[in-house]
């Protein structure tokens, strides 16, 4: 009959027009701003700078080593060298990054520079609401708008933040250990060296030779 | 009132009117343009003009790491990033040697064929909305989407620009959670999948505007190099799963739909055919998905430096043959890299489809042949 398969579509339509009042299924949509989703975890918008304890400019993580900026595929960070050094969590005297700017309007969310930061220092923000009347220093973030607390962190990507934190937890009780068994291990050494000369008074040669091992294990 | 005749008669013999359809064309999918030379309605001749959207996809890669072309391939087809991923990880692992891990294998798969599904829905609601069956289909199709694209969030982090492979497996492993959602999904699909099909299939206006409609003869579908499920809806049984057998598609019990006419509603079925194929695809592999690690320990996300050589990875996309030719020089960045997309060299044969029919029906002929202009002009 002429006409059944437009009947037959009908039907369809029907079915989910009423469907939509029960089935959730059959209904996916929001009402944006004033209902919103829940984001997954793994959500990524642009990137953050992290830093430990509360103040950002001596807690940054970033020790400049530019990888990121050489691996990111649009080119949109930008990063200059300190000339001087701080300690960074475990102890060790790093390079800082004096200016650290992205541009976001170059960003194109891709995550590469969260892949290859060897430093933990670099993650992704989940924040998507950013549209700005200026569009040249608006879109310019530099290094004070960058940073995040690791709080911040944890509180978004709940999962890989405590990840994150449990390497790093076990990278500095490493580091301590090694200190603390170089520390010994000089201890000794001076010990040593202090009973040889009493032993060995005109070897001055050797005794030097003596020395520097230990000096280079707490170098180290 | 005139009659026709005499209106003829005032107005001489008709004249061939030049249109330019596009770029900014609704109907066009995209920026892209139909120089149309039109006798009344009838179509005379037909140059399909594209480049505005060209971004110069090939030589970026080329002054990048090979890690860094990987986003880029998602902006090829924007919408289905994950096969377009595929198709590049595939070139750079057999350029570099790299075994895929069995669990990373079967990821592949399923992302795959989710990305096929929401591209057919999504192609097919695009095609009923061209032909006047303005929202309904379409919505319906989205509202499916919408629901593959939260999985592909919650997975890679992005809904569309997953840059979720990697050379030697993906870049993060799946949760159990997240297979048990895609699992309830697909338990869906198939009552999704039957509503579409009886919404429209018998329905006796979208036959009488499809049926013999912007016909592509078999032998001029091989000879233009056309592929997908353009190709098959000519009745050429050529499948990219089927005859490379690339990844793991050997150990799947799935059959090749094929047309018989060519013709629009040949397409349109084609995609609906393809559809129910990939549920069972991911019917399999959600059976079988083995645990263990998704990344080949000998790869190397920086400073990949593949011996010197060419290698050419191709995949069937849900458009045809996506393939990427790379030369290595041995160096950190390709020598060359070169896609063959499958929308540009499936359009090379719409002026032959569309001669000596009704304007209104390039539209619906240039809706079915599935392009995204991303991928054509690249």
């Amino acid at each position: 009959m002429l006409g059944e398969g437009i009947i037959q579509g009908l039907m369809e339509t029907a079915r989910n027009f009423f469907g939509s009042y029960v089935e959730k299924e059959r209904l996916v949509t929001v009402q944006f701003p004033e209902e919103r989703r829940s984001l997954p975890e793994a959500t990524r918008q642009f990137p953050f700078l992290l830093y430990d304890g509360d103040d950002p400019e001596r807690g940054l993580r970033c020790v400049s080593c530019q990888i990121c900026e050489k691996e990111c595929p649009p080119r949109c960070i930008h990063i200059e060298k300190s000339k001087d050094r701080k300690p960074d969590f475990v102890g060790k005297q790093q390079f800082y990054p004096a200016v650290f700017n992205i541009d976001v309007s170059v960003c194109m969310s891709c995550q590469i520079c969260v892949e290859v930061c060897p430093f933990d220092a670099i993650r992704m923000d989940t924040e998507f609401e950013l549209s700005t009347s200026d569009r040249f220093g608006g879109l310019l973030w530099t290094k004070r708008e960058l940073a995040r607390s690791n709080e911040y962190y944890r509180q978004i990507h709940p999962t890989e933040a405590g990840e994150c934190d449990e390497r790093r937890a076990k990278e500095l009780a490493d580091a301590q250990a090694k200190a603390a068994a170089a520390a010994a291990a000089a201890a000794a050494k001076a010990a040593q060296a202090a009973a040889a000369p009493a032993a060995a008074s005109n070897g001055a040669p050797g005794s030097g030779a003596k020395s520097e091992p230990a000096k280079k294990v707490v170098t180290q | 009132m005139t009659s026709v005749a005499e209106m003829k008669a005032i107005a001489g013999p008709s004249e061939i009117m030049e249109v330019s359809m596009g770029p900014h064309h609704p109907s066009t999918h995209g920026v892209f343009r139909m120089d149309v030379r039109l006798e009344g309605e009838r179509v005379v001749r037909l140059k399909p003009v594209f480049g505005y959207l060209h971004r110069n996809h090939e030589k970026i890669a080329e002054h990048g790491a090979y890690l860094a072309a990987i986003p880029y391939t998602d902006r090829l087809d924007y919408l289905c990033s994950m096969t377009n991923n595929w198709g590049y990880v595939l070139a750079v692992e057999k350029l570099a040697g790299l075994q895929v891990p069995e669990r990373a294998e079967y990821i592949r798969v399923i992302v795959a064929e989710l990305t096929r599904f929401q591209n057919h829905a999504g192609l097919i609601g695009f095609l009923l909305q061209d032909m006047g069956a303005s929202g309904t289909p379409l919505m319906y199709a989205f509202r499916e989407r919408e629901k593959i694209l939260d999985l592909f969030e919650s997975l890679s982090g992005a809904r569309m620009m997953c840059n979720y492979m990697r050379f030697g497996g993906v870049r993060v492993d799946c949760s159990a959670e997240w297979l048990d959602e895609v699992r309830r999904l697909v338990a869906t699909l198939p009552r999704f999948l039957g509503e579409f099909e009886a919404l429209l299939r018998s329905n006796e206006i979208l036959m009488a505007r499809t049926q013999g409609v912007g016909v592509l003869p078999r032998e001029l579908a091989i000879n233009a190099g056309v592929t997908g499920p353009m190709l098959r809806a000519s009745g050429v049984n050529y499948d990219i799963r089927k005859v490379d057998k690339y990844g793991i598609y050997d150990r799947f019990d799935f059959r090749v739909p094929l047309g018989e006419h060519g013709d629009v509603y040949d397409r349109y079925m084609m995609r609906l055919l393809e559809m129910a194929e990939t549920v069972k695809i991911l019917e399999q592999a959600l059976r079988n998905i083995p645990a263990g690690p998704v990344m080949d320990p000998k790869a190397k996300l920086r400073g990949l430096r593949p011996k010197v050589g060419e290698a050419y990875g191709r995949i069937e996309s849900p458009k045809g043959e996506l393939g990427f030719f790379l030369i290595s020089d041995g160096s950190t960045i390709p020598y060359r890299y070169r896609v063959r997309p499958p929308s540009m060299i499936n359009l090379t044969v719409l002026e032959d489809m569309c001669l000596g029919q009704n304007i209104a029906d390039v539209v619906i002929t240039l809706g079915s042949v599935d392009i995204v202009l991303g991928e054509v002009d690249r």
